[in-house]
C-alpha cells in the first residue's frame, strides 16, 4: 500500500485466482499484514505492542461472547449468574478470569503502546490521524471497561457506576438530568445494568472498527521506526510477513505465558475483594477505588479540593477529561522536526519524568483520599499538564538535537560495520554507511 | 444551472429570480428528511430517561418516634438512602453558631428544617460530590471533624446541619420534600 516496491499479490492456485477476481479479500490481507506490507527493518520490541493490543481485543471479544451466554443482566440475578459461571458452568471460572484479567492485559499493552508513541514521536506528521484514532480507541476502551466492571453487580460495580455517572452531575444546570438519563433512574438499578450490558456488548465491535481505521491510516505513510527517519529505499524495509509475523508471534507467546501465570496463579490480584459482596445501595465500601488502569485519572479527579471560580468537583471532572483530550493536540504541542526521543537529549529526560509522574498519579489514585496522597496528586497533576502545555513546546524550540542518521540502513549498520557486513565470495566487504 | 436555463428564455415565472421548482423541491425534501431524522432520534435518546415505574415511586412514610436525640436512621427514598436525624440541643447550637458567610453553600439550620421542628434533620444520604453514602447515620460511625456526616470516598465533611464544610462536595446534603403527618410520622416525597 505504502511503497512502490511493495510486492503485489500473485495468487498461484486457480481457486485463489478465481476468488481474487471476484472478492480480493486475500489481496487485502496480503497487502495489510502479509508479504505485501514493507516495514522498516529496524523496529525494536516496543513496536510489538500494537499487535498485542489487537490480540487482547480478540481475547476479550471471544471470551465476552461466550460469557454472555451464561450471564443474566438483572439486578436480582446478575451477581448469582456470575457465581454460577464461576462454580457451575464448564470451565466458566477460566473464561471469566481470562476476561477479567484480559482487560488488565489490554490496558497494560495499550499504555506501553501509547508511551512508545510519545517517546518515538509517532504522533508527528504524517501520522497525526493514526495517533488521534488511537486515542479514540483508548476512550472507547475506558467506556467499555467501566461498563463491564458494573455487570457483576457487586459492591464496587454498584458504587463505581454511581461515582462515575456522578461525574456528569458536575455539569452546570443540566448535570443532574444527564446523570439520571445515563442511569435511567435516581440511582444505579435495573435500567442501568441492562443498558450497560447492551453497550458493553456493542462497544468492542466499534473498537474493532476504529482499529481498522487506525491500521488503514498507519499503512498510508507506513510504520514509524526508532530513528524517526523516514523510509527512503527498499533496503530500509523488510516484508511484514515473515519477518514481523515471526517476531510478533514469539513475543506474543511470551506475553501470553505471563498473562497465563497471572490468570492461573493470581486471578484476583488485580481485582477488589469488595466486588464479591452483592451490591448494596445503602452502604458505600470504606475505600472505593476503580480498577488500576483508571487510577492516574482518578488521582487527577480527586486532586481538586477547593473552589476557584468553578466548584472543585467541576474542576476535577474537567481536568480528568482534559488529561486525555489534551493528547489529541500533542502533534501540535510538540513541533520539533525530530521525531525520535533517541536524538532528543532534553526531551528524553522529560519523557522519563512524565512516565514516573503518571506512575505516581496511578499510585495516589489507588490510595484513600487522605494526606499525603492528595497533596502528591496535586503536584503530579500540575506536572502532567505542565509537561504537555509548557515543557514540550519550550524544549521543542530550545533543544539542540543530535545528528540524525542519513537513513534507516545507515543507522542499523553504523558502528557495527564489521559484524553487519558479510564477506562475499571474493573476500571483499561491501561498503557501509556511517 | 438556473442562469443557463434563464438565457434560453423558454421558461417563465419561477426562472425570473433564479429559483426553479426543482430547487424548492430539493430544499423541501432535504429539510423534511432532516427534521424526520431529528424526530427519530428523540425516542432513541429519551428511552434512556427514567421510566414511568421509576418515576412513580410513591412517597414514603417514616415513623420517627423511636429515634432518640443524638440518634439517626438510614432508610430508603426513591432507591436512595435517606437520613433522619434527631439533633441534640448541643448539635443545634453548634449548627446555629456557624456564621453563614463561612459556608460554601450558605443555609441556616432553620432553612433546612421545618418550623418548630429544628431537632429533626431529614436529608438524602447521598454525598453531593459523586454520590457515595456518607458515614454518620449508623451507631458508632465516623461523623467527621464537624460532627455531622463524613464521606469516606473523597473526604467530604458535613456539619450537624448536614452542610458541606470541607472536602470536594459542592453542596449541602439535599433536603427532600417532606412534611410532618403527625408529630411522630413524616411523609417524604410529594404526596400524589
Amino acid at each position: 500500500m505504502s511503497f512502490s516496491w511493495a510486492k503485489a499479490y500473485e495468487p498461484k492456485h486457480p481457486l485463489m485466482r478465481w476468488l481474487d477476481q471476484r472478492l480480493p479479500l486475500p489481496r487485502l490481507v496480503y497487502g495489510a499484514v502479509g508479504g505485501g506490507y514493507p516495514v522498516p527493518r529496524n523496529l525494536n520490541y516496543w513496536w510489538n505492542f500494537g499487535v498485542l493490543a489487537g490480540l487482547a481485543l480478540t481475547i476479550q471479544i471471544v471470551t465476552g461472547i461466550v460469557l454472555a451466554m451464561h450471564y443474566v443482566a438483572s439486578g436480582d440475578l446478575a451477581f448469582q449468574s456470575v457465581e454460577h459461571i464461576m462454580r457451575d458452568v464448564n470451565e466458566g471460572w477460566l473464561l471469566r478470569y481470562v476476561h477479567a484479567n484480559g482487560a488488565s492485559f489490554f490496558f497494560i499493552v495499550t499504555y506501553i503502546h501509547i508511551f512508545r508513541g510519545i517517546y518515538f514521536g509517532s504522533y508527528k506528521a504524517p501520522r497525526e490521524l493514526v495517533w488521534m484514532l488511537g486515542l479514540v480507541i483508548l476512550l472507547l476502551m475506558m467506556a467499555t471497561a467501566f461498563m463491564g466492571y458494573v455487570l457483576p453487580w457487586g459492591q464496587m460495580s454498584f458504587w463505581g457506576a454511581k461515582v462515575i455517572t456522578g461525574l456528569f452531575s458536575a455539569i452546570p444546570v443540566v448535570g443532574t438530568s444527564v446523570q439520571q438519563w445515563l442511569l435511567g433512574g435516581y440511582a444505579p438499578d435495573q435500567a442501568t445494568l441492562n443498558r450497560f450490558f447492551s453497550l458493553h456488548y456493542l462497544l468492542p465491535f466499534v473498537i474493532a472498527g476504529v482499529v481498522i481505521l487506525h491500521i488503514w491510516a498507519l499503512h498510508i505513510p507506513g510504520s514509524s521506526n526508532p530513528t524517526g527517519v523516514e523510509v527512503q529505499s527498499e533496503q530500509d524495509t523488510v516484508p511484514f510477513h515473515p519477518f514481523y509475523t515471526a517476531k510478533d508471534g514469539w513475543f506474543a507467546s511470551l506475553c501470553i505465558t505471563l498473562f497465563a501465570l497471572v490468570t492461573f496463579y493470581a486471578p484476583n490480584y488485580l481485582g477488589h475483594a469488595d466486588n464479591y459482596i452483592p451490591a448494596n445501595p445503602l452502604s458505600t465500601p470504606a475505600h472505593i477505588v476503580p480498577e488500576w488502569y483508571f487510577w492516574p485519572f482518578y488521582a487527577i479527579l480527586r486532586a481538586f479540593t477547593s473552589d476557584f471560580l468553578l466548584p472543585a468537583k467541576l474542576w476535577g471532572v474537567i481536568a480528568m477529561f482534559s488529561a486525555i483530550i489534551l493528547l489529541f493536540f500533542l502533534p501540535w504541542l510538540d513541533p520539533s522536526p525530530v521525531r525520535s526521543g533517541n536524538y532528543r537529549p532534553t526531551f528524553k529526560w522529560f519523557f522519563w519524568i512524565l512516565v514516573v509522574d503518571v506512575i505516581v498519579l496511578g499510585f495516589c489514585g489507588g490510595r484513600p483520599a487522605e494526606e499525603p496522597w492528595v497533596m502528591i496528586s496535586q503536584v503530579a497533576t500540575m506536572y502532567y499538564f505542565a509537561h504537555f502545555l509548557i515543557v514540550l513546546p519550550i524544549i521543542s524550540w530550545t533543544e539542540k538535537t543530535l545528528p540524525l542518521p542519513s537513513s534507516i540502513t545507515a543507522s542499523v549498520l553504523h558502528g557495527e560495520a564489521a559484524e553487519a557486513a558479510p564477506i562475499d565470495m571474493s573476500g571483499q566487504r561491501p561498503a557501509t554507511a556511517h | 444551472m438556473a442562469t443557463v436555463e434563464h438565457s434560453n428564455g423558454a421558461h417563465s415565472a419561477g426562472v425570473e429570480d433564479g429559483v426553479r421548482r426543482r430547487d424548492f423541491i430539493n430544499i423541501a425534501a432535504v429539510s423534511a428528511a432532516g427534521v424526520a431524522g431529528l424526530a427519530t432520534l428523540y425516542p432513541l435518546l429519551n428511552q434512556m430517561n427514567p421510566s414511568a415505574d421509576v418515576l412513580a415511586l410513591a412517597s414514603t412514610e417514616i415513623d420517627i418516634s423511636a429515634i432518640k436525640p443524638g440518634q439517626a436512621v438510614k432508610t430508603i427514598f426513591r432507591k436512595q438512602p435517606l437520613f433522619v436525624r434527631h439533633l441534640t440541643p448541643q448539635e443545634i447550637q453548634a449548627a446555629n453558631q456557624v456564621p453563614l458567610s463561612e459556608l460554601r453553600d450558605p443555609q441556616s439550620l432553620a432553612e433546612r428544617t421545618k418550623p418548630g421542628k429544628a431537632q429533626w434533620l431529614v436529608t438524602m444520604g447521598v454525598c453531593t460530590h459523586l454520590g457515595c453514602v456518607p458515614l454518620g447515620a449508623g451507631e458508632g460511625e465516623n461523623r467527621g471533624p464537624f460532627g455531622g456526616y463524613f464521606c469516606p470516598c473523597h473526604g467530604s465533611a458535613y456539619d450537624t446541619a448536614a452542610r458541606i464544610r470541607r472536602g470536594p462536595a459542592p453542596k449541602n446534603l439535599e433536603v427532600p420534600d417532606y412534611s410532618f403527618k403527625s408529630d411522630t410520622v413524616i411523609t417524604v416525597g410529594k404526596a400524589a
